[in-house]
């Protein structure tokens, strides 16, 4: 039955989710394919008593969400691909001055301009820092649009839980379908923060900072927080699979991918393939260990991506040279179809039971 | 049962509203379900499509490469999509502005002056919806009844007075693909 | 005995690093005089900017966070948006409001950010070792106009209170400069001023405070506050060039 469904955009689905986890504030610069995000904020943020700014360019807004963290609220911004590298600056600056915020790219083509459709070339970027500096951020990868619902309110919880930004990484499909969502119960946790900026009545002052000019100083900061990063890969790895138990081809995707092997998984079962499928739902931290346990089982990886082959290199560190890891994928806003990666799947199968 | 529709046109017939009664009576039937738009410039005034997939079960790929039914409102619409029908597929075709015949000879056709008989009901605007008459009678996909109440949620408040008029639209197209 | 001198209660009990000569260490007591005598230390969030003034938050007793170099008004809105009872500045050099933050300093007095802004210019980078900046005189030599500046080459010195004078967003808007104690006197009213527009207008406010670099200057702290005297005031003209009908 449909209960409390509605239909909805992925884009609009992530503001209205925001919202009811207690985002107070948004700051964002209008770009396709993320544009209804900052469009249903500008209405609903306000009619909630809550702040909608459009800023002056997406330095400028990332920025504002560095202030407005440090103030002790929760906060987001969302761009994708171009603007995203604008604010690499202001997240490495988020990233060390330890403030929670969320941030989402809904991945376009690159590198440049690029286009306008859906990749997910930004990988590399989103999971590896980004920016300058010792860094992660905490990545969650949506495949659905009510996972999008699902891992904003997640966000927003990790991202005051370990005080580190959280990048939610989509894509334009996801950005722009629709499918049902459930709000559910969204209880956002968020903790006292004692360390923010609200003004020094009742205390000493507190200074957000990502400033050590002692280098000794500025080395045990930088082992704090990979010390931090450390736990999250301890505590927060999140991962989907389908069709893995008796898999002797496994695919590795995420995102709207992950929906395209589901597809092509299916259609090889149907041949008695037996391929399946281990989907990310945290891209940082990596499920580095269940893609090692499973190669234990299974003959052959297949890592699928909308780019030239990013996450690939995370799945061959994972499998560690004990099974081959195979890549497909396609960049510049195509999709591949089901079909395809299915031809890709049977041209592994046959290569790997020739052997 | 899966239906893995794409629903295509100019912009400004309303494909992508056609596309989201169907998703959203699909999911009042509780039924999954998925809507894809096409995106970017050929938003403004081009063609225009999208992809709605109906299923029992969990959906894959929202992105469909072998649709079984595509719903062409235009003569560029059914060259482009009619290659990628599933075999067997269903074809629906706005005869009011499609002349050509299909190509293909391994699918279903359905013709339905969808242009004239909403003209002929009052306003060329509902085309999209005798196109979705024709749609659900030829397969079921969804009750006729639920279609109502799609219609409310998609439709804003200050359309609802156009409702009784998609209906009828509604109910034309079914008339016509019988 | 009654106390007629005494060290502000905003003004941190410690030894800056600023250049013997330099005059930011005037400028931090005027804005805490400021702070004082309107009773809003507790409320107050300053923003430090990056350059000379980068250490801003260990010579002041409010509540701050350091920006990225240019985005202090940035940053403030976040802040002040998210406090709106709280009293936000800014403390930015002339490399950073003038040449890498000008979007962000035109876009909050635009949008007429309730923030006070302190914008300290002594015509260079000081922090990096004296280049050039958007601010240094015609014919001003420095390590990247070694020269002096040709305005064929790198244009003209930017004079930033007249620009923003020009926008709809701003409530007050002056320049001063802290070279003699008479001028001191006038930009501590100007400081002061800057920070009750914020109090009691909720509107935008900027004071420009033409500041000395005695070290990249070349010059002895006397002749730096001479050098103000004769070659920055003729350029950049002291006085308020906006105060709007709102500011009392």
């Amino acid at each position: 039955m449909r209960g409390d469904k509605v239909l909805m955009v992925g884009n609009e689905a992530i503001g209205e989710a925001a919202i009811r986890a207690g985002c107070q504030l948004y700051f964002a610069y209008p770009i396709t394919p993320q544009s209804e995000l900052p469009q249903l904020l500008a209405r609903r943020m306000p009619e909630e008593g809550r702040v909608f700014l459009q800023a002056e360019s997406e330095v400028a807004a990332i920025n504002m969400v560095y202030g407005a963290a440090g103030a002790g609220s929760r906060v987001m911004t969302s761009s994708s691909s171009p603007g995203i590298s604008l604010k690499q600056e202001g997240i490495s600056y988020i990233a060390g001055a330890e403030l929670p915020c969320v941030i989402v790219n809904i991945v376009r083509g690159g590198p440049g301009l690029g286009g306008i459709q859906p990749a997910q070339s930004d990988y590399f970027q989103a999971t590896k820092g980004g920016g300058h500096g010792d860094y992660r951020l905490i990545v969650l990868a949506p495949a659905s649009v009510q996972e999008m619902v699902d891992l904003t309110a997640l966000a927003f919880d990790l991202a005051d839980k370990y005080r580190n930004p959280v990048m939610i990484l989509g894509d334009g499909v996801l950005g722009q379908m629709m499918e049902p969502v459930e709000f559910g119960d969204i209880k956002p946790e968020i903790p006292s923060k004692p360390w923010a900026t609200t003004g020094r009545k009742g205390r000493d002052r507190n200074v957000v900072n990502s400033l050590y000019l002692d280098p000794n100083k500025l080395e045990e900061h930088n082992w704090h927080l990979q010390a931090k990063y450390r736990k999250i890969e301890e505590e927060e790895i999140r991962f989907d699979t389908f069709n893995l138990d008796d898999a002797q081809l496994i695919i590795v995707a995420y995102g709207i991918s992950a929906r395209i092997a589901r597809t092509a998984i299916e259609m090889a079962r149907a041949d008695g393939i037996a391929a399946g499928l281990l989907r990310p739902i945290t891209l940082f931290p990596f499920p580095t260990g269940a893609i090692a346990q499973a190669a234990e089982k299974a003959r052959a990886f297949l890592s699928l991506e909308l780019s030239a082959g990013q996450m690939v290199e995370d799945v061959r560190l994972a499998v560690n040279g004990k099974r081959p890891v195979h890549f497909y994928g396609r960049t510049g806003g195509i999709i591949p179809t089901p079909q395809e990666v299915y031809g890709e799947i049977k041209k592994i199968a046959g290569e790997e039971v020739a052997k | 049962m899966k239906q893995e529709v794409i629903v295509a046109g100019f912009g400004g017939q309303g494909v992508l509203l056609l596309g989201q009664v169907l998703a959203y009576a699909g999911m009042v039937e509780g039924k999954e379900v998925s809507w894809l738009p096409s995106y970017g410039p050929e938003m403004r005034g081009g063609t225009a499509n999208c992809t709605v997939v109906l299923s029992d079960t969990e959906i894959g790929s929202p992105v469909v490469s072998q649709p079984s039914c595509v719903i062409a409102l235009n003569l560029p619409s059914m060259e482009k999509f009619e290659p990628m029908l599933k075999p067997g597929g269903l074809l629906i075709i706005n005869s009011s502005l499609i002349e050509k015949k299909a190509e293909r000879d391994d699918i279903e056709v359905v013709k339905v002056a969808a242009t004239e008989i909403a003209n002929e009901l009052g306003s060329g605007r509902v085309a999209n919806m005798v196109a979705l008459g024709a749609f659900v009678q030829q397969t079921g996909a969804v009750d006729f009844a639920t279609l109502e109440e799609a219609l409310k949620e998609v439709l804003p408040q200050r359309r609802h007075d156009l409702i009784p008029l998609n209906l009828q639209a509604i109910q034309r197209g079914a008339v016509e693909a019988e | 005995m009654k106390v007629i001198f005494d060290c502000p209660q905003a003004l941190s009990d410690v030894t800056t690093h600023y250049c013997p000569g330099c005059t930011h260490g005037i400028i931090h007591r005027l804005v805490a005089e400021a702070i004082d005598e309107l009773g809003i230390l507790e409320r107050t969030v300053g923003v430090a900017s990056v350059g000379c003034s980068v250490l801003a938050y260990d010579y002041l007793e409010c509540d701050w966070q350091q920006a990225a170099h240019g985005r202090a008004p940035a940053v403030a809105t976040g802040i002040k948006r998210a406090l709106p009872d709280g009293i936000v500045f800014t403390y930015q050099g002339d490399g950073d409001l003038a040449s890498i933050g000008t979007a962000e300093i035109i876009h909050a007095a635009n949008r007429g950010e309730a923030i006070t802004v302190i914008y300290v210019n002594n015509t260079n980078y000081g922090m990096t070792g004296g280049q050039m900046a958007p601010t240094t005189l015609i014919g001003q030599v420095t390590t990247t106009s070694p020269g002096g500046r040709d305005v064929k080459e790198a244009g003209y010195p930017l004079r930033m209170a007249e620009m923003l004078a020009t926008l709809e967003g701003v409530n007050y808007l002056a320049r001063v400069a802290v070279n003699s104690p008479a001028n001191i006197m006038k930009a501590k009213r100007a400081i002061k001023q800057a920070f009750r527009v914020q109090v009691e207008d909720d509107g935008f406010a900027l004071v420009e405070v033409l500041s000395t670099c005695p070290t990249n200057w070349r010059l002895d702290p006397v002749e730096a506050l001479q050098w103000v005297e004769d070659n920055m005031i003729p350029y950049y003209p002291l006085g308020e060039f906006k105060v709007s009908g709102e500011v009392k």
